[in-house]
């Protein structure tokens, strides 16, 4: 549905985003995950058509943005909850969006019903809370029943109540058959929410796939042994063909690709002592935060 | 004519520009009704083309309004999503040109013959009669001249982006650049003729022998200089219209 090829945006000397290439299946919600900074914001404008990318090209459909025809039927969008004037009211904004393309005034009350800002739709705009905000901003994805929704960090700020809401909104909206791309830079929130990740670090895609591959593959389980003979449990690991690491700090090692009845049977047959034999996965978050440092410390090499 | 209807709710659900419009019509009117309630009665009569000269106030409020109208999408990033809903985006900003124009126009209308209506009602003389192409060019003329300013001041909204920036602009050009220039040895008089707000004046004002003796004879007739100050605002206008198609939103 979303079809990125070579997409790449430099400001000045930044590379914000380089030669990413990515697609976005119908019909699911796909999490767009990356630390802060890592070029998301700008992916989801050249997406739209806001900014405009030093190479490469961004599909919707097969089109680019620029060639729909009344935009807002086929992509809806949520970058930013404070696009909006503060002295205009939620009703007028969503009124002139749904002129440009020729949405029924109609449309504008039902989305106003849907997230729940009818009772105060003629306040302006800059006396409502950030969750008032964020609902207008979904008012105005939605207004031309799109299939299609990008949505920018949206919990991003919202009180645990804001981010319950739009949690569930963004299931429902997939369980209508929509493609949502959302992007965050929370893991365990994406988790909760998104059937496959687009994962980039520092502009560069980092991985692509179901999120319960990434989770599995990223969480890199270890087995943690510790004992009085470290050194030659480590040397009959090894020679077991097992990858180890040595960790001082806990005075364990941590043995990976492995079993706890594995290590626990060598340990046996080479007659050492263990003082603990457990399993550690590492978690989702932590083994976000290691990937896409390496990807950060890739970069910084690359470029000194 | 939808993007236009979408440009009128955004011009208009806000207050400024109701406001600026009503000040801009104010400051004409009731600038003429003033002077015609002060001048002493054995000046004689008072000719239609003085309302230029409070036309000109009004008409840099009108160009304050038309320059906020765009910068304040900028400021509040509204015209990222003016952008997202209308892809075309010389579609949409001339649009918005259209749009505040039309205002604009209507703005200078009210003002000039509200204005004159007011002398006319205070000091009633047949010079202010309007029978003369000149007494109707000063008065029906503030029509197309707030059109055109209000076309500049949009193309330079588009291209300066920051309010402060856009309108302090405007403000030291009309009220201040453009009358040092004329007092500039040798070169300033003829530099003078060819600027955009001394030849809207001269549109509004020029032709008349007591306009002739303050800024001197001007290469263009009054007609001549509406057309080059359309021109110009036109062609700042395209200039305006390519940068934002080239940049990004």
């Amino acid at each position: 549905m979303i079809e990125s090829v070579g997409l790449t945006k430099r400001y000045g000397a930044t590379l914000a985003v380089d030669d990413l290439s990515f697609s976005v299946r119908s019909g699911t919600v796909t999490g767009f995950l990356g630390p802060n900074g890592a070029g998301k914001s700008t992916t989801m404008r050249m997406i739209l058509g806001l900014d405009r990318p030093t190479a490469g090209e961004v599909r919707i459909g097969g089109k680019l943005y620029r060639e729909l025809t009344h935009p807002l039927r086929t992509v809806g969008a949520l970058l930013d909850a404070k696009w909006v004037h503060p002295n205009r009211s939620a009703r007028s904004q969503l009124r002139w969006m749904a002129r440009t393309n020729r949405l029924p005034e109609a449309r504008v009350d039902e989305v106003l019903d849907i997230v729940g800002l009818t009772a105060v739709a003629r306040q302006r705009a800059g006396t409502y809370s950030l969750g008032m905000s964020q609902r207008l901003g979904i008012a105005g994805a939605l207004l031309g029943d799109p299939e299609v929704l990008l949505f920018d960090e949206p919990v991003n700020g919202l009180d645990p109540e804001g981010i319950h809401w739009i949690r569930r909104f963004m299931q429902q909206l997939a369980r209508e058959g929509r493609t949502v791309f959302v992007s965050s830079h929370l893991l365990s929130e994406m988790a909760l929410t998104a059937t496959d990740l687009v994962v980039i670090g520092r502009g560069r895609l980092i991985s692509q796939g179901p999120t319960a591959e990434f989770a599995d593959s990223a969480s890199g389980a270890v087995v943690q042994v510790r004992g009085p003979h470290l050194g030659e449990l480590a040397d009959v690991l090894r020679q077991a063909g097992l990858a180890v690491v040595d960790v001082p700090a806990e005075a364990a090692l941590h043995v990976s690709g492995s079993s706890t009845e594995h290590v626990g049977e060598i340990a046996a047959a080479n007659g050492l002592v263990l003082h603990e034999l457990s399993r550690r996965g590492s978690s989702l978050e932590e083994a976000f935060m290691e990937i896409t440092k390496q990807d950060v410390e890739y970069v910084t090499g690359a470029t000194a | 004519m939808n993007l236009l209807a979408a440009e009128r709710i955004k011009l208009f659900s806000t207050r400024s520009p109701w406001w600026c419009t009503a000040v801009a019509i104010a400051l004409v009117v009731g600038g003429m009704a003033l002077l015609a309630a002060s001048a002493p009665a054995d000046i004689g009569p008072i000719p239609t083309w003085v309302t230029s000269q409070f036309l000109q106030f009004g008409m840099v409020v009108v160009m304050v309004m038309a320059t906020v109208s765009v910068t304040t999408e900028y400021r509040f990033s509204t015209i990222r999503t003016t952008f997202q809903a209308v892809p075309n985006r010389t579609a949409a900003l001339l649009a918005k040109t259209a749009v505040v124009g039309i205002v604009a126009t209507i703005a200078g209308l009210v003002s000039a013959f509200g204005g004159w209506a007011m002398m006319a009602l205070l000091r009633p003389d047949p010079a202010l009669a309007l029978t003369t192409d000149a007494q109707w060019r000063a008065i029906a003329g503030a029509g197309p001249a707030f059109l055109v300013a209000a076309v500049l001041a949009v193309a330079v909204g588009i291209l300066v982006r920051q309010t402060a920036g856009a309108v302090a602009l405007l403000l030291v050009w009309t009220l201040l650049v453009e009358n040092l220039i004329r007092v500039i040895p040798d070169v300033g008089p003829l530099i003078y003729q060819w600027l955009p707000f001394t030849n809207i004046m001269n549109f509004l004002a020029g032709g008349s022998a007591d306009v002739e003796e303050e800024v001197g004879v001007m290469a263009l007739t009054p007609w001549a200089s509406l057309a080059y100050v359309a021109a110009l605002a036109g062609g700042l206008l395209v200039v305006a219209i390519v940068t934002a198609n080239r940049r990004d939103a």
